[in-house]
């Protein structure tokens, strides 16, 4: 992942102090940050065995589950802010997951790549081809990204999921365009939901 | 890794006495014990770097170094104990004993009842995991250590650990429990079971007086071995290591010797020396006490209410293909810590080592165990 402005925004959003679990927590870099920033007590889930051993070396509490396995050993509003970055579109299921953390966490901040973006859609038209950018350098059989969606997509999704959108930020290279019309020029969306 | 660039080197056991009678949680209470002690590393000066080990089913006090030049392996958990690997005595004290009642040296039921006195036998009262910690206790104090950095321990070692941590939290200040359990399952009772079974059955357990009778139950010795090695590993790696290969004879009709399978004979040797190592008692002794634990006993059964006072970091770690202290069961009590908001990292650790694989080098084990590590005494 190269762009990922998204950070800046979670870091933003996490209040000071608050108790964060960050699913699909990587090498950690979030947490870490969200410590030092917000002073946060934070844990983080992720899959891979290289990713865990990283965040232990910065001292992180982690824990390695397959969170598409079922969360259920996090029980319900047990967090301040669920943190799924970056991972959505990962998941088989993602929507029974946004589900589930609506209810473990008080509020739950997304972030995702908007796949409704003029380059993939323009890759698509024209070139016939699944999208390959800088930030999604996959081809369509290695990618690890299985669902992709679009910002339209994702707050359709939380409509049905009777999630309340609080806030939401997209990120492009043309700020006015991304927030004017972010569904063709946002690289990518955060959003801060609440199950009301 | 060679063993020599990393390795505490030469080191000795010593003898700590102590004559300042100890109740037993099953009733009995021991007057005087002797508990055999290694340590590895400096303490510093306001005892802060301490780390206890705490030993499995059939370990003991010598878990790093080597006793001296010509011994053929180090101590049994050389691969994570010494200077630059994860249990770092460049920088921390390691405390590791022989517990009460076994059989390496600390008193237990190969000793006398008293200088010049009887050898205990089977009399030799029933200890437990609490007992261990107690006695454990006792030895920091006489160390003069009042409190752990960390303390670490697998399999029945992991289960002391965690007791550790329930039972004198201010004492604990990280907790590494390795393919351990809160408690046993029926299946793995069952094991522990059978290999008693195989001792009694030997006609030179004399119910327990065989050192009196000058002779050794190693039949049933060797036998309970197998069968606990055997659930010690996995299925893959036996195949891996083992397969189907023939370490004598053959299966040809004018063969003048019979088939003995790789396997056969693997077992057997790792039977036999068990056999002439270990007291049978104190592996009658140590089965039941590791059946016998369960740290929910004081919570009526509630894992999540037994664990609820601890303040220690936890490390659990398991592996992937042991079975007789399966990943599931390390998951409960990571799901119970997290259920009460306690801090705890978990890692289960992809391996075809089984049970064993604690004692295995494995690169992820232990990049989780050095990264996790960093954090205590820092």
């Amino acid at each position: 992942m190269t762009q990922r402005s998204d950070l800046e925004h979670i870091i933003e959003w996490v209040p000071n102090e608050s108790r964060v679990l960050d699913l699909g927590c990587g090498e950690g870099e979030l947490l870490e940050a969200l410590i030092d920033a917000k002073q946060v007590s934070g844990v983080g889930v992720d899959i891979d065995i290289s990713n865990i051993a990283k965040a232990l070396n910065r001292g992180l509490q982690v824990l390695q589950q397959d969170m598409e396995l079922g969360l259920d050993n996090f029980s319900a509003k047990s967090f301040d802010a669920v943190i799924v970055a970056y991972s959505l579109q990962v998941l088989s299921q993602p929507h029974e997951l946004l589900d589930r953390v609506a209810d473990i966490g008080n509020e739950v901040i997304v972030s995702f790549p908007n796949f409704g973006h003029w380059r993939s859609r323009l890759a698509l038209l024209l070139g016939g081809k699944m999208p390959k950018t800088r930030s999604l350098p996959y081809n369509w059989y290695d990618t690890p990204n299985i669902h992709f969606c679009t910002i339209v997509d994702f707050e359709a999704l939380c409509r049905e999921l009777k999630i309340t959108i609080l806030e939401k930020r997209t990120m492009g290279p043309i700020d006015v365009l991304s927030s004017l019309w972010p569904n063709l020029f946002a690289k990518s969306a955060t959003y801060r939901v609440k199950r009301q | 890794m060679t063993d020599t660039e990393n390795s505490v080197g030469i080191v000795t056991p010593q003898r700590f006495v102590f004559d300042e009678p100890i109740a037993l949680e099953a009733g009995s209470e021991l007057r005087h014990y002797e508990l055999v002690v290694e340590t590895y590393g400096e303490l510093n000066s306001d005892a802060s770097n301490a780390v206890l080990i705490c030993h499995a089913l059939s370990g003991n006090h010598h878990a790093a170094g080597r006793h001296s030049p010509e011994d053929a392996k180090p101590g049994w958990w050389d691969l994570v104990i010494g200077p630059g690997k994860p249990i770092d005595t460049d920088r921390l004290f390691v405390v590791s004993l022989n517990n009460l009642g076994g059989c390496d040296g600390s008193t237990g039921p190969a000793s006398a009842t008293h200088d010049g006195g009887d050898l205990w036998g089977p009399d030799f009262p029933q200890v437990t995991v609490n007992d261990w910690v107690e006695t454990q206790r006792r030895l920091a104090s006489r160390l003069g250590i009042s409190r752990w950095a960390a303390v670490i321990g697998g399999s029945l070692g992991g289960m002391q650990a965690l007791q550790w941590s329930v039972s004198y939290p201010d004492w604990v200040d990280h907790c590494v429990i390795v393919a351990a359990a809160p408690s046993l399952t029926a299946q793995n009772i069952a094991f522990n079971e059978i290999a008693r079974q195989a001792i009694y059955a030997d006609p030179d357990w004399r119910d327990g007086n065989y050192l009196a009778a000058n002779a050794q139950p190693t039949t049933g010795m060797a036998l309970a071995r197998m069968v606990g090695h055997l659930t010690y590993m996995s299925a893959d790696r036996m195949s891996d290591r083992f397969g189907r290969d023939l370490r004598s004879g053959s299966f040809a009709p004018d063969s003048s010797e019979a088939p003995l399978f790789e396997v056969e004979s693997y077992l057997r040797y790792q039977g036999e020396q068990f056999s002439t190592r270990f007291d049978a008692n104190t592996y009658i002794l140590m089965t039941r006490a590791l059946d016998r634990f369960d740290i929910s006993d004081t919570a009526k059964g509630d894992l999540c209410n037994a664990i609820s006072e601890v303040q220690s970091d936890f490390l659990v770690i398991s592996f992937s293909s042991d079975w007789r202290f399966a990943p599931n069961r390390s998951k409960e009590l990571v799901d119970a810590l997290v259920a009460n908001g306690k801090s705890v990292s978990y890692a289960n650790i992809e391996s075809d080592g089984g049970h064993d694989a604690f004692l295995l080098e494995n690169e992820d084990y232990l990049a989780i165990f050095s990264a996790w590590m960093k954090r205590v005494a820092a």
